[in-house]
């Protein structure tokens, strides 16, 4: 399934609009107001310095948080508002973070499989869905290993497996490439935008790394907790 | 099979902390088993004692225990004249040693009593305990086997020498492991002049009621009650039983503290991972099911163990030779039940804290410090 560039036209399927976010009963500001649009099948990078609010950011439009004020709507509903946030997190969004945080002791294939156990998808579906997905990263001869087995480039290539697994339309990517060293970094994120691009899948990104991010369709710039530049 | 899967490694990374819940589960139910298995035996056993031929009782009214209960031997001569009554048999009870055993249970009774009139006779008969002399007496078969005395042989019981005229077989322990006497030479040895009870046995079921109110009208000091209503209502069985019940479920009660402890220290130990099942789509519902999980079948194991413990445990009391003839170890198929269903409820409210706090987990918070 190749999806075409994305453009205007395109319906905003995820808005942040004047988010705050503060912590400790406020005296900790992360997020100023913060405004963001991202385009079905756009590729976004969000880059800043680390405490810039981009993970946080990356939470509220997840449903992992709630904002203190403003909205965050995906698809156009916002969240936290009757949402049924159990079907979102199974069927709408993918996460993908910096240590993949994959269970450990369970295999690769069981570990991709789990946001399936969750939705309740048949395991036959499951496991030719997983197919896919373990062939594109190159991982079918790696399914039957445990986590522990498996090299940094590896295990990353399996949260993208499992982050994709239930076909959601947005995949948020908290510093996915920050544990790899340079090589396998590279090799990891043309997967992931690649992947992203074929399944017409939205890929909000936060990430240190400019020359990767340059790779994406725009690039954000946080600064203490506002975005200062869409380019 | 995934759902499963998460739930054995989990338990499987902390193999020592698991056993020792399992290990925790196993005695309790072991002990829970053990004891209201014996207790309850012996209740059953003492109440059969009562019913052996009859299917009432006549005992003095408001003793605490039957050994005291004093019948005089006037009522029962006017109570077997009564139409209504088949039989009323005398038996008076008491306890005497001797030397390694300082509690054998003495019947006195008569040679019209059921005990004796259908018992399986090793050696001697019926006919020789109705002519016995006053120092005569009968073994039950375990008696024999621990006194080491044979039919005609002298046992010291007490502070008298007593000649054996015959030994014989009962199903019942106490009865088993207990001595005969006839009735005249038990109430001269216990210095008692009527028995402690009397068994009685109706012509007709159905007279039940008409007899209990004629004992009541002519015997104001006395009571008749079915043996199914006795063994309801008599407070020594009542006491022993809640004291099994409750030996039990204290057992049973640090067990289900030691799961809630591996529960606790099952869900503090993996909260990101917690975090990432729930950014993963599993509902509230599926986390705690994976915490419910691994509760149910560390109590489950520790149930199964607890069941051959519990087993091992009983047989190993069989075989005590001071506990023959008083330890019933026959084990209940609903007590088993009741014991294992009580490990899995233990086991499930052990990891009810758990869960919920399971549930209130925040995966936000908990993933973001990486």
């Amino acid at each position: 399934m190749m999806s075409q560039e994305p453009t205007s036209l395109d319906p905003a399927v995820i808005q942040a609009i004047n988010v705050w976010k503060s912590y400790d009963q406020g005296t900790i500001t992360v997020l100023n107001g913060v405004d963001l649009e991202a385009r079905k099948g756009e590729a976004v990078a969000l880059c800043g310095p680390s405490g810039c609010g981009k993970s946080t950011l990356l939470h509220l439009i997840g449903g992992l948080d709630h904002p203190n004020a403003g909205s965050v709507k995906v698809n156009g509903a916002e969240l936290g508002r009757g949402r049924d946030m159990v079907h979102f997190m199974r069927h709408e969004i993918g996460f993908i973070f910096q240590l993949h945080n994959l269970v450990p002791d369970l295999t690769m294939e069981e570990n991709c499989l789990l946001p399936a156990v969750a939705a309740g998808t048949r395991r036959t579906e499951a496991l030719h869905r997983l197919g896919e997905l373990a062939d594109r990263t190159g991982l079918t001869h790696r399914m039957k290993h445990r986590i522990q087995k498996l090299s940094g480039g590896e295990r990353q290539r399996t949260a993208i497996c499992r982050a994709l697994m239930n076909r959601p339309g947005i995949l948020l990517a908290d510093e996915p490439t920050g544990s790899l060293d340079e090589k396998t970094s590279s090799v990891v994120f043309k997967l992931l935008l690649d992947l992203a691009h074929t399944e017409n899948v939205t890929l909000l990104m936060a990430t240190h790394d400019r020359h990767l991010a340059a790779a994406c369709d725009r690039v954000l710039e946080m600064h203490d907790g506002h975005i200062r530049t869409d380019r | 099979m995934i759902f499963l899967r998460l739930i054995l490694v989990n338990l499987a990374r902390h193999r020592i902390r698991t056993a020792i819940s399992i290990a925790g589960i196993a005695f309790s139910v072991a002990a829970m088993l053990t004891v209201v298995t014996v207790l309850e035996g012996a209740v059953g056993m003492f109440s059969s004692i009562l019913s052996s031929g009859s299917e009432m009782i006549v005992f003095e009214r408001n003793v605490s225990d039957l050994f005291f209960s004093d019948v005089p031997s006037a009522a029962r001569n006017l109570i077997a004249t009564w139409p209504i009554v088949s039989h009323a048999d005398p038996v008076l009870f008491g306890v005497v040693s001797s030397a390694d055993h300082p509690i054998i249970t003495c019947f006195g009774v008569t040679s019209a009593d059921a005990r004796i009139r259908d018992a399986n006779w090793i050696s001697g008969s019926a006919t020789e305990f109705e002519k016995a002399a006053g120092n005569s007496v009968v073994l039950g078969e375990r008696a024999a086997e621990f006194l080491g005395a044979s039919a005609g042989k002298d046992v010291p019981i007490g502070h008298g020498v007593f000649r054996v005229i015959g030994i014989i077989r009962t199903r019942n322990g106490f009865e088993d492991g207990g001595v005969f006497m006839p009735l005249q030479a038990a109430q001269k040895f216990f210095h008692k002049e009527g028995s402690s009870v009397i068994t009685i046995k109706l012509r007709q079921k159905e007279d039940t009621a008409v007899f209990k109110s004629q004992v009541h009208r002519e015997f104001p000091n006395l009571i008749a009650l079915e043996d199914s209503e006795f063994s309801r209502s008599y407070s020594q069985f009542k006491i022993l039983k809640a004291t099994a019940w409750a030996v039990g479920g204290c057992g049973l009660a640090l067990g289900g503290l030691g799961v809630a402890n591996t529960m606790i220290m099952s869900v503090f130990t993996r909260i990101r991972e917690i975090a990432i099942l729930r950014v993963n789509g599993f509902s509230n519902r599926q986390i705690a099911a994976t915490i419910f999980g691994e509760s149910a079948l560390v109590s489950t194991a520790g149930a199964l163990t607890g069941l051959v413990l519990g087993g091992l445990a009983l047989y190993a009391l069989k075989e005590v030779p001071a506990l023959h003839g008083y330890v019933d170890v026959t084990i209940r198929p609903m007590l088993m039940s009741i014991v294992v269903l009580l490990a899995l409820l233990t086991g499930i409210a052990g990891a009810l804290y758990p869960a919920a706090y399971a549930m209130r987990i925040k995966a936000a918070e908990a993933l973001r410090f990486e």
